[in-house]
């Protein structure tokens, strides 16, 4: 184990952006983990006097920081909100790298990010493997929101509601594809991203059909690797800049036009931490190029909403935290659920909110990211809605567990899948 | 006693899960919002319900543990700054709105209840809690009694103690004192509700909150004037005054602060402008009218280069925004804030600003000013980089250099930010020496042990 002091002295250059923070506390009103616990150490400003306690040495135990800086779920609300500009994300994403480039990863983090999320071909045989199986270890819990719950006391599923790997994942529905530019003009790269693919490969098919539909040209190459945030959040820059550098290889080997996610943590990490984690070259994946699906269709394409009918259906849209507080889109994908016909919007009660997913939060903390969601599902209940919608894979798996557990049949979907059912 | 039994007897009372006493949890519990060096408790405690509160004052006097009560840890003069390895006990999870009274026009809560949260539950009835201190989005209602918090529309509606009709509060031994009543009248016994206001938790500590309700006013108008000298902006305050008509708010913003805002949002001030005055008055319709053609025309003869009248509720909004982003906005500026809050006649605001460009020339610092003119309070906002030792010391200098000046003018160390840690050593300066004996004397018989948020308000002069 290297020295304490080398620790200090690496989280003393974060000491320009920790000094920022004047801890007037205004984070607390926007903390959806605070709200719960009502703990200093759940919220901003703790968590940076911790990162800067460790800096200066007042602090022994870098394990008791590392456990606390992963009470996040890396929403960025507070970030958006703060009134002294603090780079939250940027200092917890670098903090926490640096303390386990001390502390070391755990075994399970090393199998992971080292040896599963690095090999994608090993990941997608595993992933089928366990596709074929799956059956025998659960047991429908939903049918009109598609959620299975253990047959078994299963350590990981817990009490989950949870959606089942996809029986035949994207990549093996659709291997690659490489069409040219149509009548739009336009090559669209497409980076479908690890939970489309394994679980919701119909959000995929829903975005190629689209895309044929506007006649923009597709270049899916095969063996995309993980967009990268599982590592970086857990504090693995290495593994992080060996998936980047793998799928810079991927897409900077022919000519496109804007590389298209349907997934808000994969459009804002390589939009956002790619460049600024990545200490390799980014080829063609240049940040003004990438976009989110429902920003392409609609900026881009200039897909409007359609004309207001009779008994539309009423879509509630969450907004994920990734595309509201890194991406700042918010109208894009209620307008691509309006210009789907029959299709109205309602907001949620309260408005915008995390749904307290978090990628590896909801692992790791299941209880709290659970509280956080039930309200969710409740919201999203009282809202009168028949679908909920979101642009975020990682949002639907949430938004499915939290709904079926509340009793409320409401299936959940991707915006892409609603307005590709309207073509 | 050994930390380990202390805990488990915390355990006893509150829950194991209610208990911290890991490095990290009492780092995190060393600070609050003021810019004072960290000092790091003991134990952190966090009882869910009265009676665990009642049991936690308890037992802390049984031992002798210092205890310091803390909400959301926004206090700007180090009141919840606690004592070295003393007792932190939190009130976050004592937050229920116990009664919302529309029929007697007052709501009992208890101390951990959120302020806006409240307010905004309050409205929903139809009814208006006016304190609207600036952290209202976080702070407890506990702490703004226990601060007596301002806000922006103090100067009509006054501060936090013109609300609290009456305490329940733990002594320190641990039993419930009633103060006060649901009546709008009553005059029995002491004042004891009077005495725990802005007592920052060095008396007893809170257990329940009896609040005054009021209706809320049928119209509103906003208005932004522009002048091009501070002296015009100052003495148009004072003449809105003396021709008889309160506004609700009615606050002020220096050059400085009015580039520094129109760097940040870019929303078009007039950065030309030495000072702008932000006003807004409520009431009855009619009367609202009156009120604003009154002010304008004074603004006018004032020499106001520009008077703009919201017309509608995105005006408002726009008008209070920047208000709004005028802290946000300074401290962007450089890496440490020092946000004071000297007070004085609103007569003497001309005079407390010229002494404020002074010292900001004679210290070498930046200093934006902004506030609420209408009664006097000033936020003059120093802006420096605590890292850097000589320039801190001169921060430390120039702060002694403006409470001097405020009390100088006839004004007072503190209009809403209390006296905590922070301003102890200058209450003497304020209030003499006999009520500092006074007010010793009260607290040692009220506290025989001290433990009660020691070293705050009376400072050194008490140990």
């Amino acid at each position: 184990m290297a020295d304490i002091k080398q620790l200090a002295d690496k989280l003393k250059e974060l000491d320009d952006l920790l000094t920022r923070c004047m801890r007037c506390g205004m984070c607390q009103a926007q903390c959806p983990v605070f709200a719960r616990t009502g703990r200093e150490t759940d919220v901003t400003r703790g968590k940076l006097a911790l990162i800067s306690g460790l800096g200066r040495k007042m602090l022994s135990d870098p394990e008791q920081v590392k456990e606390r800086l992963e009470r996040c779920l890396l929403c960025g609300t507070c970030q958006v909100n703060c009134p002294s500009g603090v780079q939250v994300s940027d200092i917890f994403l670098r903090a926490r790298a640096i303390i386990n480039g001390y502390l070391g990863l755990s075994r399970s983090e090393k199998i992971i990010f080292r040896s599963l999320l690095t090999h994608p071909g090993l990941m997608n045989r595993l992933v089928s493997f366990g596709a074929l199986f799956q059956g025998l270890l659960s047991k429908e819990a939903d049918s009109t929101i598609g959620t299975s719950c253990a047959r078994f006391n299963v350590p990981l599923s817990k009490e989950r509601h949870f959606k089942k790997l996809a029986a035949k994942p994207l990549h093996k529905q659709v291997k690659s594809l490489d069409s040219s530019t149509g009548s739009s003009g336009l090559r669209v790269a497409f980076f479908p991203g690890c939970i489309t693919d394994k679980i919701f490969p119909e959000t995929g098919l829903a975005a190629l059909k689209i895309f044929k539909h506007h006649e923009v040209g597709v270049y899916m190459p095969e063996g995309q690797a993980c967009c990268g945030i599982p590592a970086l959040s857990a504090g693995d820059s290495k593994a992080f800049s060996s998936l980047v550098s793998m799928n810079v290889q991927l897409f900077s080997s022919t000519q496109w036009d804007y590389l298209i996610t349907p997934c808000a943590t994969c459009t804002s990490t390589i939009r956002n931490l790619w460049p600024e984690f990545h200490n390799g070259d980014l080829g063609m994946v240049r940040p003004e190029k990438v976009m989110d699906a429902t920003q392409f269709l609609m900026d881009v394409l200039g897909v409007e909403p359609a004309d207001i009918q009779e008994n539309q259906k009423k879509i509630a849209y969450h907004d994920p935290c990734h595309l509201r507080n890194s991406l700042k889109i918010t109208t894009q994908p209620r307008s691509i659920i309006s210009a789907a016909k029959g299709n109205a919007v309602v907001e949620l009660p309260g408005g915008p909110s995390c749904c307290g997913s978090g990628g590896s939060f909801n692992i790791k903390h299941y209880e709290l990211s659970a509280d956080i969601g039930r309200q969710k599902a409740r919201d999203i209940a009282a809202s009168g809605a028949q679908v909920a919608a979101t642009a975020c894979p990682a949002c639907m798996l949430q938004l499915s567990d939290m709904l079926s557990k509340e009793n409320i049949s409401i299936p959940v979907k991707h915006v892409l899948e609603i307005y590709a059912q309207s073509l | 006693m050994s930390t380990q039994s202390l805990e488990k007897e915390f355990a006893k009372i509150a829950g194991q899960e209610n208990v911290l006493t890991q490095e990290a949890d009492l780092h995190a519990y060393s600070y609050d919002s003021a810019v004072l060096d960290q000092v790091r408790p003991g134990i952190v405690v966090r009882p869910a319900d009265s009676e665990s509160l009642g049991k936690v004052v308890r037992l802390c006097n049984e031992h002798g543990l210092k205890l310091t009560v803390r909400g959301a840890g926004t206090n700007l003069s180090g009141g919840t700054v606690p004592h070295p390895g003393g007792v932190v006990c939190l009130t976050t999870a004592l937050d229920k709105i116990l009664e919302i009274n529309q029929d007697d026009l007052y709501a009992v809560v208890q101390p951990g209840v959120i302020t806006a949260k409240f307010a905004a539950q309050v409205a929903s009835k139809g009814l208006l809690y006016p304190p609207d201190p600036g952290s209202q989005a976080v702070s407890t209602l506990g702490g703004n009694v226990a601060e007596n918090a301002g806000g922006l529309r103090a100067l009509k509606y006054g501060v936090t103690k013109d609300y609290v009709m009456g305490i329940d509060f733990f002594d320190v031994s641990g039993n419930l004192v009633r103060t006060g009543a649901r009546t709008v009248k009553c005059v029995t016994g002491y004042n004891l509700t009077g005495l725990m206001v802005a007592s920052e938790g060095t008396l007893g500590v809170f257990e329940k909150i009896i609040l005054k309700l009021v209706p809320p006013p049928k119209a509103i108008k906003s208005m932004m004037a522009e002048f091009d000298n501070v002296q015009a902006a100052s003495e148009t305050v004072s003449s809105i005054i003396a021709a008889k008509i309160v506004p609700a708010t009615l606050e002020f913003m220096d050059n400085f602060t009015i580039k520094t805002v129109e760097n940040f949002r870019g929303a078009g001030l007039n950065t030309e402008a030495a000072a702008l005055l932000l006003i807004e008055v409520d009431g009855h319709p009619a009367q609202v009218e009156d009120d604003a053609a009154q002010i304008v025309d004074i603004c006018n003869a004032h020499g106001a280069v520009k008077v703009r009248q919201a017309e509608n509720e995105q005006e408002r909004a726009a008008v209070w925004q920047a208000r709004r982003d005028a802290l946000p906005a300074l401290a962007r500026v450089r890496p440490t804030t020092v946000l004071e809050d000297a007070t004085v006649p609103r007569s003497k605001i001309p005079a407390m600003m010229k002494a404020l460009e002074r010292i900001a020339d004679e210290f070498k610092l930046t200093i934006g000013t902004f506030g609420h003119a209408g009664d006097g309070n000033l936020h003059p906002t120093i802006l420096t980089d605590k890292r850097d030792v000589q320039e801190w010391e001169r921060v430390h200098k120039a702060i002694d250099a403006i409470f001097d000046e405020a009390l100088a003018l006839g004004g007072t160390l503190s209009g809403e930010h209390g006296i905590g840690l922070a301003k102890a050593k200058y209450m003497h300066l304020e209030h003499g020496t006999a009520a500092i004996e006074y007010s010793r004397k009260l607290k040692e018989v009220m506290d025989p042990g001290n433990i009660l948020n020691p070293g705050k308000i009376l400072g050194t002069l008490l140990s």
